[in-house]
Order: C-alpha cells, then sequence, then structure tokens
C-alpha cells in the first residue's frame, strides 16, 4: 500500500513487528540498523518521490517524450492525454474542475502568479491585500514587491496558537481590499487555519481568498467550492511527488483574473506560457491520486506515530514546550522547544536525525524563526525549538529510536547547561541581566 | 554546515564540564552571553598564588559555543591570571577553525576568560586578608 521498496520493507517489517509483542530480538536488530543511517524526520521540507510516482513518471523521459502542445501528431496527443489526465487528479483532490488548474514550477511560483497576477490585473479598481504574519516568505516577499508598486498591505497577527482571529481578519477588510492570502497550514508548525470561516469572510465582502495549500494538500481535506476559496497553490515534492511542479487552483465562476508572470507561446490559458514537462506533470498528478486516496489512513497512521514520540519525549523529559497547537493542526508537523538546550548544538548531537530548528544560529540570517517570534514564542524558547516532520515512510522504530536519541542528547546538553544548572537552583533567569551581544 | 574534527571533538568530549562554589574566594566566574542570543558561557578558575589551578565551564549554545569553552578551560590552566587574560579569540577560532559566522563564538569564549579573571580580583579586593 505505501510503495518505495526499501521503505516498503521496513514498513511491513515494523507493522509486523507491532503485531508480534514478542519479538525483542527483531526490535533490537531493526535499531541497531537505524544507528548507521540518518533517519529522515523533516517532511515539511521535502518528501521522496513515491515510487509509483515514479514508476507513472518514467515513460515520459523516454519513448512518450512528445511536446503536450504539439497538435499534429501521436506523440504530441500522447503527452497532451497524460498532462490532461494529471490535471484531472490535480482538480479531484480540491474539488475544482479540471479546467481551474494551471501547472506552476511549484508553490513558490503559484503564490507569486496569485498575488502579483490578480494584483496587477485589478490594480485599478482596488489596491489592498491581507495576509498574514506567519506566511511562508514567498507570500510576503510577493507582497513587499508589490507594496513597491503601490499596494497597501495589511500583516495580520496570528495568537498564541498560531492561528489568525477571524474578527481580526473581518476588521481588516475595506472597500479597497483585494485579495485576502492566507496559508492552508504552516510550515514550521503545522496549524490548520479556519479555511471556511476565512472563505465566507471573503465572499460575503466581495474579496478574493487565495490559500498557499502546499502543507496542506493530501493532508487535509480541501474543498474549494466549499471553502470559498478562488486561488490554491499546490506544490508537488510535498506530496511525495517530483520537485519542480506545483499547481495553482484558479476559479472559474465568479472568474478570477490575472496577468501572467510568464510570457511567451500562450500555454495554460494565457496564464502561464512554456511547454509543460509532461513527466512532472503526470508525477503530481499521480502524487495527488494516491495522497486523496489514501490520506484518511495515513493520517491516522502518522497521528500514532506522532503521539507516540510525543508520549514518549515528555515521559522522559521535563521542560518541552509545543509550539502550535496540538489539535488544530497536521499530525505530521511537531515543532517542541527544549528549554535550556540551543537548537543548533542539539541537532549536532542527534546527527542521526534529519530534522529542522527554528534556532537562530541554523539558517545564514542569525535572527531566528519569525513564525515562532509571531506567536509570542520568547527569543530565548524559539533558540530550544525542534521540527519533528513524520511522513509516509516514518516507522515505529524510527520513531522510538528519535525519542531515545533525543532525549539522551537533551539530557547530555542539560547537564552541561549554565540555564539548567541555574534553574535547578531556583534562580529565575528573567532576573539575571543578561549582556547581549 | 560542516564542522571541524576538533569542534567535533570538543562537543562529542567536553573537557573539564562542571561548576565550582562560586561564592568561594578562590573561584572566579564568569557568566556571558544572553538566552535570547543563543549563547550563555559560564566559566569559573580556582586561582591558587596567582596561577590558574583548574578550570570547569558550562555552556548553552551551538557546537561551536560548546567547542570553544572547552578549549579555553584547557588553555587557561597553569597560566597566571594575567597570562589568561592574553589568549585571543582569534587564536581559538584558528584552533578550531571556525567559520565567519562562528567567530561570534570564540569572542565569548574570550570574554568568558575576563569576567572570570574580573572576579576573582574583585574578590581579593574584597577580601584582603585573603
Amino acid at each position: 500500500m505505501y510503495g518505495a521498496g526499501f521503505t516498503e520493507d521496513k514498513r511491513i517489517k515494523s507493522l509486523m513487528l507491532r503485531d508480534r509483542k514478542g519479538s525483542k530480538m527483531d526490535r533490537l536488530l531493526e535499531t541497531a540498523q537505524l544507528e548507521e543511517r540518518v533517519v529522515y524526520l523533516d517532511y515539511q521540507s521535502t518528501t521522496p518521490c513515491d515510487a509509483r510516482v515514479v514508476e507513472a513518471m518514467l515513460p515520459y523521459f523516454t519513448e512518450k517524450f512528445g511536446n503536450p502542445h504539439s497538435r499534429n501528431h501521436e506523440f504530441g496527443w500522447q503527452a497532451e492525454e497524460a498532462v490532461e489526465k494529471a490535471r484531472a487528479q490535480v482538480a479531484s483532490i480540491i474539488g475544482a474542475h479540471p479546467k481551474e488548474i494551471i501547472f506552476t514550477s511549484g508553490a513558490t511560483e503559484g503564490n507569486n502568479l496569485a498575488l502579483k497576477g490578480v494584483g496587477h490585473f485589478y490594480k485599478d479598481q482596488k489596491n489592498h491585500i491581507i495576509t498574514c504574519v506567519t506566511e511562508h516568505k514567498c507570500v510576503l516577499d510577493s507582497c513587499r514587491h508589490l507594496e513597491q508598486e503601490g499596494f497597501d498591505v495589511t500583516y495580520l497577527p496570528v495568537q498564541k496558537n498560531g492561528i489568525i482571529d477571524l474578527e481580526v481578519l473581518e476588521a481588516a477588510i475595506t472597500d479597497k481590499t483585494l485579495i485576502v492570502s492566507i496559508m492552508a497550514v504552516n510550515n514550521e508548525i503545522g496549524v490548520i487555519q479556519p479555511l471556511t470561516q476565512i472563505g465566507n469572510l471573503c465572499r460575503k465582502y466581495g474579496v478574493f481568498f487565495h490559500t498557499d495549500a502546499a502543507q496542506a494538500v493530501g493532508k487535509i481535506p480541501l474543498d474549494v467550492e466549499a471553502m470559498n476559496i478562488d486561488l490554491l497553490s499546490i506544490s508537488g515534492h510535498k506530496i511525495y511527488g517530483p520537485k519542480g511542479i506545483g499547481a495553482l487552483y484558479v476559479r472559474r465562476k465568479p472568474r478570477v483574473r490575472l496577468s501572467a508572470l510568464i510570457n511567451g507561446g500562450g500555454q495554460e490559458r494565457g496564464m502561464r506560457s512554456g511547454t509543460l514537462p509532461t513527466p512532472l506533470c503526470v508525477g503530481l498528478g499521480e502524487a495527488c491520486a494516491i495522497a486523496e486516496k489514501e490520506m484518511e489512513a495515513e493520517s491516522a497512521y502518522i497521528t500514532n506515530l506522532r503521539n507516540r514520540f510525543y508520549q514518549g519525549i515528555i515521559k522522559n523529559l521535563e521542560h518541552v514546550y509545543i509550539n502550535g497547537d496540538l489539535i488544530q493542526s497536521v499530525p505530521g508537523n511537531l515543532n517542541l522547544s527544549f528549554a535550556y538546550v540551543e537548537g543548533e548544538g542539539l541537532m549536532m548531537g542527534i546527527k542521526n536525525l534529519a530534522v529542522s530548528s527554528g534556532s537562530a544560529c541554523t539558517s545564514a540570517s542569525l535572527e531566528g524563526s519569525y513564525v515562532l517570534r509571531a506567536l509570542g514564542v520568547e527569543v530565548e524558547m524559539a533558540h530550544t525549538s525542534l521540527r519533528i516532520g513524520i511522513g509516509r515512510f516514518t516507522t515505529l522504530e524510527e520513531i522510538d529510536f528519535a525519542v531515545a536519541q533525543i532525549t539522551r542528547e537533551v539530557q547530555r546538553l542539560r547537564e552541561m547547561s549554565p540555564l539548567w544548572e541555574m534553574v535547578q537552583e531556583g534562580i529565575d533567569l528573567k532576573t539575571i541581566k543578561w549582556a547581549e551581544h | 554546515m560542516a564542522y571541524s574534527k576538533k569542534v567535533i571533538d570538543h562537543y562529542e568530549n567536553p573537557r573539564n564540564v562542571g561548576s565550582y562554589d562560586k561564592n568561594a574566594v578562590d573561584i572566579g566566574t564568569g557568566l556571558v552571553g544572553a538566552p535570547a542570543c543563543g549563547d550563555v558561557m559560564k566559566l569559573q578558575i580556582k586561582v591558587k598564588d596567582g596561577i590558574i589551578e583548574d578550570a570547569k565551564f558550562k555552556t548553552f549554545g551551538c557546537g561551536s559555543a560548546i567547542a570553544s569553552s572547552s578549549v579555553i578551560t584547557e588553555w587557561v590552566k597553569g597560566k597566571t591570571i594575567d597570562e589568561a587574560l592574553t589568549i585571543k579569540n582569534i587564536e581559538i577560532a584558528e584552533h578550531l577553525a571556525l567559520p565567519p559566522v562562528k567567530i561570534h563564538c570564540s569572542v565569548l569564549a574570550e570574554d568568558a576568560i575576563r569576567a572570570a579573571v574580573n572576579d576573582y580580583k574583585s574578590k581579593q579586593t574584597n577580601n584582603p586578608q585573603h
């Protein structure tokens, strides 16, 4: 059921082990093997291509290599058929019509096209955009560019759990508001925004609603009709599809118009010129079809792993805090702060685990996670955060291994931490006059 | 980012982790950095007859910060307090092959030495009988 050769074996084995309670030896062997490789727990960053996706793509690199826009021969027709099948598969997972799907290079392009495309087309009528401080950089940066062109942008704050306040959103809407862009699921903390309510508000005031759904597709049910979504960005490589492909849903009724960013042969109904990459389109389509079919079972599987991980951690360690919301979030994204242990230092110790950190030191910018800061997470706690990304190919053994590794390393580093020592002595760290450097 | 062999060695096998009684007269304590910046170092020196007999550290920070503080505990041992003050951050950075974004870790280590020595000196002025 869950593809991908090597990992498939691991999964089956893990399921078997779960059922065979007595097989301690097998478990030990499994764990010994984990010691020698790096366990991937960074599924928000990217995902491996599902073997079924790769299989579907392969013919379109070689024997079925035609240009889907060639109208005069079999090669073109074959490719066109494949692209249109993929378009229907993409449309299906969000409840859209295939004609409303524009293939892009990924969600970054989709978000750029949605905001700049709509902005440029309607700029003489309305010039106000509403978005949120915890959006992905590609939304925020597109908004900054539009501000330089004369647009007004409102950046909504978020509540402590990372979710926007609908009353604040409603209050921000004016008769100049053209579009509201709020992501479906946050990439750092996994929280789900109230899409239906946002869609209703936007429809009520005649404002377009765009959502960056890169982290949501295949993880939560999405329905552009029920949710009144006008534009929606999709990424291939976040859903076990290939990198370099994505899609933008653009509503037809009532029609949303946009100015193209890429001009040329007029492909994709003039909204995105350029020859479609047939194999990548096929891969995205197949990834969507698999995700749609397996979402429910997969979500239950991942929730179980997430709970096992979290319970294991809080059983072993105190002063561990959740960033975001455990209820209104996707199960595959767990963002935790391990107080008094610096995130990058911790990542160095758990080198058998591929995770992501909200610590400033991890990125070149040294400024720390703007998403965590927007939640009101204190800078010192943001420095101690890790994002654990659980996905389709994560196994029970990998989760137990991760719990053991993180526990061991947090304990070791706390013994080495002057902050931990002070807290143990009953000193309130806030009373210390720190020399910020 | 790849860490140098020496950083990894000090991170995995830190030298002289621990604490002395910060109120003892023969102990100088330097606490530098800030949790909000992601680095806090505590360096303690044990001084006898003007010579640093032993040193201990605790650090909250990245691997380079831990390695920088571990290194200085080795370097200050056996030095007079004034000799210890001559240790420069650039020597620490070169020794550990720190990349440019991690130079601040070595700066913090140098600050820690200065703070520990100053603390020790101020204790001696306040306790002239010792």
